[in-house]
Order: structure tokens, then C-alpha cells, then sequence
């Protein structure tokens, strides 16, 4: 990185730690934790939409609806996320290569399982094996994205629909009044008032997402809890022009300070929200709010 | 258009040959110097980084270098994720039955044990192996007090803190980590186990199995195997 970095031995103090930090090895490690906000960044919406669908299929009044929202908000909470991450990934990948080599390969004799091996023909492999390192990655980041979605998704459904129960009826009740139609009075008022009662549900959702980040480690994603591993760890001479002895303690402490400053912002933020949503509510922080002005 | 020729190509290729693609992907796990190991400009490096290259060279494959926890790095091979394990992997009868092993690319070589000091009791102390190793079967199987790590890294770090009294490795990986702490040394004692290190692929991908074979007999033969044992220091050579 910089000029004087070509001979780390003569290098003392801060050049040497300048130097150090500024390796190749080390920005992976600074571009991991940029992967960790793009997943958080997209794995919330995505989350949240699973949820608000889950939400709305289980208050259907068509029964077979009802019940695959239910049972996908009952399901999901139930099972350890551990098990999801180590199941559906290799499910879903295997499953998305089946149906691409039915698709591509109808002619292929051979059959797909054979004993242990998961054989499709190399034009069904996704992505294929002959696309760059990034394209693998970017795949499998995408598996996670899924993955967290549909979990959290559940968690998330539970607690919209705990929110939406939670908008006071007269409200809605109102609305027929007027003659809104059931899709008026639940876009119109239903939707728009149960944010304030899903925040605090939702917030400690994200908090728990947030934490939950190291698990793209188990599905191959060279996250930040790898790189902390791998360059804390003793670094031989040998092998290493940078040589120092058992850092991993520091790397984790890096992380904590990461994940603790991630939450404070986050609850920063969450507070202004809620602040905002409470506007004009009859909650507890809505009428407070009214009687402060 | 091309895109459409290169995947024509390997339908024509794929339908004479089962395993035939255009890049090997070869899996590894990073973290074993000096077998493979990530170096400071992040790229894996190491012993097999070389021979593999070498490898695809004679063999007159294309090779890309994959990374791969040591944990799943059997069930990513015969899911499809990589084509070949090359990552310090003896060959045993067990990993025998569910993957194919090349010829041995290092002779069998005694494991050695590596602990803060000489009097240590193996078989009644505490023994740190890395999870699924010929080594961690080998404590198991002798009913020693067994403690597994997930990386090899922290297996030396468990002798360091006394946590665990030795560790019980590849001789060349703990000669690496003695030869640079003082506090740690290699005992005596060594333990004959695993058959040689060799390429771990899928058993339904025979042709490529014979490619690597044929690459791994003409470095035999020629010495050029034999040099890049001495040159990383991975073991007895042939």
C-alpha cells in the first residue's frame, strides 16, 4: 500500500502496524464487513416483506390461505435457525440445480444421485464452474439473503399480525362507517397505524439480526468472524512477512466494538421513529407526546 | 453467441465424459501452513497451492482455488461446490467410502505430539486434535481424554493456555508452530497413522481421478514431487 511497505523487517511502531494493517489479507477483511451491512441492508426488507405477507395470509378469511400462513409463522419459530441454515441452503442450491438440468439436459441418461454424489451435467451447475470466484460468492451471498429472509420473515410475520390485532377496532369500525370497502380500511387505516404498535417487536428483531450475522460463515461466506480468525491467529515467519503471535483476542475485541457501536446507532435510530410514529396516536408515547405540546 | 457455443461445447463434451468441464475448481481449506494457508495478499499459498498448479499444469486442466471450512469440506465436494480436495487430507478407509482419493502425493508420515513441556502424560492428560482427523479418530479409538477444535489454529492456541497438555498433528504443521515459540516443543513420541496424503474427488468423477494420478506419477518421476516436499518441509519425501 505504501511506498515504504517493501521491506516490513526494517519497519518499527506505526509504519510496521501501518504497513500491516494496509495487507492484502487485511482489506478482505475491511470489504467482510461491508458484506455484513449489504446483507443486513437487504436481508430487512426482504425479511419484512416475508413477514407482512406471512401476516396477511394467516388473517385471510379463504381457510387454505390462512392455514400456509400459520403454519409458515408457526414452523419457521419453531425449528432452531441453525438447522434452516445447514438444511434449506444445501436444499435450495440442489434443488435449483435439479430443475436447471431437467431444463437444459432433458437427454442426460446418468442418474443424479449416485451413492453420495450430486451429479447434474455442468451446463445445469449454478453458477457455473467456469464463472469467476465472484459469481460463486455473490450466489451463495444470495442463499443467505433467502435464507435470513425467510426466517426472519417469520418472526417478523408473528409480529405484524400481533400489531395489526392491536389497532383498536373502533378504528376500523369507523372506516366501514364511512364505507370504506375491506381493502380501503386496511390499506387506509389499518396498515398505517400498526407500525407503531410492530416497532417494538420489530426493533428487537433487528437487534437479533443483527447478531446473527456470523452465521453467513456457516454457508461459505468468508464473513468478518472468519477474517478475525484467520488473521488473529499466529502468524509464522515462514509464511508471513508480517509475524506476530496469538492477536485473535484483538480481532474479537475489533468485532465487539463493531456489533456494540451497530446496535447503539441502531437504537438511536429506532427512538426517532418510534418518536415519529407515535405522532397522533392514541398510545402511551402518542398521547404523552400530545400533552408535552 | 459465445456464451451459447461455450455451453454447446460442454453439452458435447459432458455427453462423452460425465465429469468433463472447462475449470477444475479445486477446494482447500486455508489454514494448514505448510500445506495451504492464506498468504498477506489473501491468496491461498502453500505446498499444494504449488503442486496443485503444477498439477493442472501437466494435466492441462484450468484450476480455480477455493477456500472451504475443514468441517464441510467432504459433504461441499460431493454436493457439487468444488471438484477436488486439496487440503492435507490423509486417506483413510473411512473417507475412503464416500469420496475417491488419487495415489498418495506424500509418503505416510508418523503424526507427532506438541506440548509446552517434555514430561507431558498423552494417555492420561487432556489431547487437542482438529475435528474430523485421522488424529481425533486416532485419540478417540484409544479411549484418551479427547478435546477438538474446529480449526488447527486453535488447537496450538488450547496447548498455550493450558487448556489442553499436547496436541496431536501432522508433524510438519507442529514443527512450523515449535520452530517459532520457544515455550513449545515436539515430544518424542510419534504415532503411526493414515495412509499418505492424496486428492480427495467425487468417486463418480473416474477420468479426472486418472488425470491427477497420471500428473502426480510423471512429479515422481521426474523429482520434481520430491523437490517441493523438501522445499516446504511437508513431509518424508519419496
Amino acid at each position: 500500500m505504501f511506498t515504504y511497505c517493501t521491506d516490513p523487517d526494517t519497519l518499527e511502531g506505526l509504519a510496521w502496524l501501518a504497513c500491516y494493517l494496509t495487507t492484502g489479507k487485511h482489506m478482505l477483511f475491511y470489504v467482510s464487513f461491508g458484506t455484513v451491512l449489504v446483507l443486513l441492508a437487504i436481508t430487512a426488507p426482504v425479511a419484512l416483506a416475508f413477514g407482512f405477507l406471512g401476516a396477511i395470509a394467516a388473517r385471510s378469511r379463504f381457510a387454505p390461505l390462512s392455514v400456509l400462513g400459520r403454519i409458515y409463522i408457526a414452523m419457521v419459530r419453531g425449528v432452531p435457525d441453525i438447522v434452516y441454515f445447514m438444511f434449506f441452503v444445501i436444499a435450495l442450491d440442489q434443488g435449483l440445480e435439479w430443475i436447471r438440468h431437467k431444463v437444459k439436459c432433458p437427454d442426460w441418461d446418468q442418474p443424479i444421485r449416485q451413492g453420495n454424489d450430486f451429479i447434474v451435467c455442468s451446463a445445469a451447475k449454478l453458477p457455473l464452474s467456469s464463472s469467476a470466484q465472484f459469481w460463486h460468492e455473490l450466489y451463495n451471498f444470495s442463499l443467505a439473503v433467502f435464507t435470513f429472509g425467510i426466517v426472519f420473515g417469520a418472526f417478523a410475520g408473528n409480529v405484524l399480525q400481533g400489531a395489526m390485532r392491536a389497532v383498536p377496532r373502533a378504528q376500523l369500525e369507523t372506516a366501514e362507517a364511512y364505507g370504506m370497502t375491506p381493502r380501503q380500511s386496511f390499506w387506509r387505516i389499518l396498515v398505517p397505524q400498526m407500525w407503531t404498535y410492530a416497532l417494538p417487536g420489530l426493533s428487537n428483531l433487528w437487534m437479533i439480526l443483527i447478531k446473527a450475522t456470523p452465521l453467513l460463515f456457516l454457508l461459505g461466506v468468508e464473513d468478518i468472524v472468519y477474517w478475525a480468525r484467520e488473521l488473529g491467529g499466529t502468524a509464522n515467519p515462514r509464511f508471513t512477512a508480517y509475524p506476530h503471535g496469538d492477536w485473535r483476542m484483538w480481532y474479537f475485541l475489533a468485532l465487539l466494538v463493531f456489533y456494540l457501536a451497530f446496535t447503539k446507532v441502531s437504537e438511536v435510530v429506532l427512538a426517532r421513529i418510534t418518536k415519529r410514529l407515535s405522532h397522533g396516536q392514541a398510545t402511551l408515547g402518542g398521547v404523552k407526546q400530545a400533552r408535552a405540546a | 453467441m459465445k456464451k451459447l457455443l461455450i455451453t454447446t461445447a460442454a453439452l458435447a463434451v459432458s455427453a462423452s465424459a460425465a465429469m468433463a468441464q472447462d475449470v477444475i475448481r479445486m477446494g482447500t481449506e486455508g489454514a494448514y501452513p505448510p500445506w495451504n494457508f492464506i498468504n498477506d495478499s489473501g491468496e491461498i499459498d502453500g505446498f499444494e497451492r504449488e503442486l496443485g498448479d503444477e498439477l493442472c499444469a501437466r494435466a492441462e486442466l484450468t484450476c480455480e482455488w477455493v477456500s472451504n471450512d475443514w468441517d464441510s469440506i467432504i459433504p461441499n465436494l460431493v454436493s457439487g461446490n468444488y471438484d477436488t480436495i486439496i487440503a492435507g487430507m490423509s486417506i483413510t478407509d473411512e473417507r475412503d467410502e464416500v469420496i475417491d482419493f488419487t495415489q498418495a502425493y506424500t509418503p505416510p508420515d508418523p503424526s507427532a505430539y506438541l506440548a509446552t513441556s517434555e514430561d507431558v502424560d498423552i494417555e492420561g492428560g487432556v489431547i487437542a486434535a482438529q475435528t474430523n482427523t485421522i488424529q481425533a479418530a486416532f485419540i478417540a479409538e484409544q479411549g484418551w481424554s479427547l478435546l477438538e477444535f474446529a480449526t488447527p489454529e486453535e488447537t496450538i492456541a488450547a496447548v498455550r493456555d493450558g487448556e489442553a497438555d499436547a496436541v496431536l498433528a501432522d508433524m510438519s504443521f507442529l514443527a512450523a508452530a515449535a520452530a517459532e515459540d520457544a515455550d513449545l516443543m515436539l515430544l518424542e513420541r510419534t504415532e503411526m497413522i493414515g495412509g499418505g496424503v492424496g486428492m480427495g474427488l467425487r468417486e463418480s468423477d473416474a477420468e479426472l481421478r486418472e488425470k491427477f494420478d497420471a500428473a502426480i506419477q510423471s512429479m515422481k518421476d521426474d523429482g520434481t514431487l520430491n523437490e517441493m516436499i523438501t522445499k516446504w518441509e511437508v513431509s518424508t519425501t519419496w
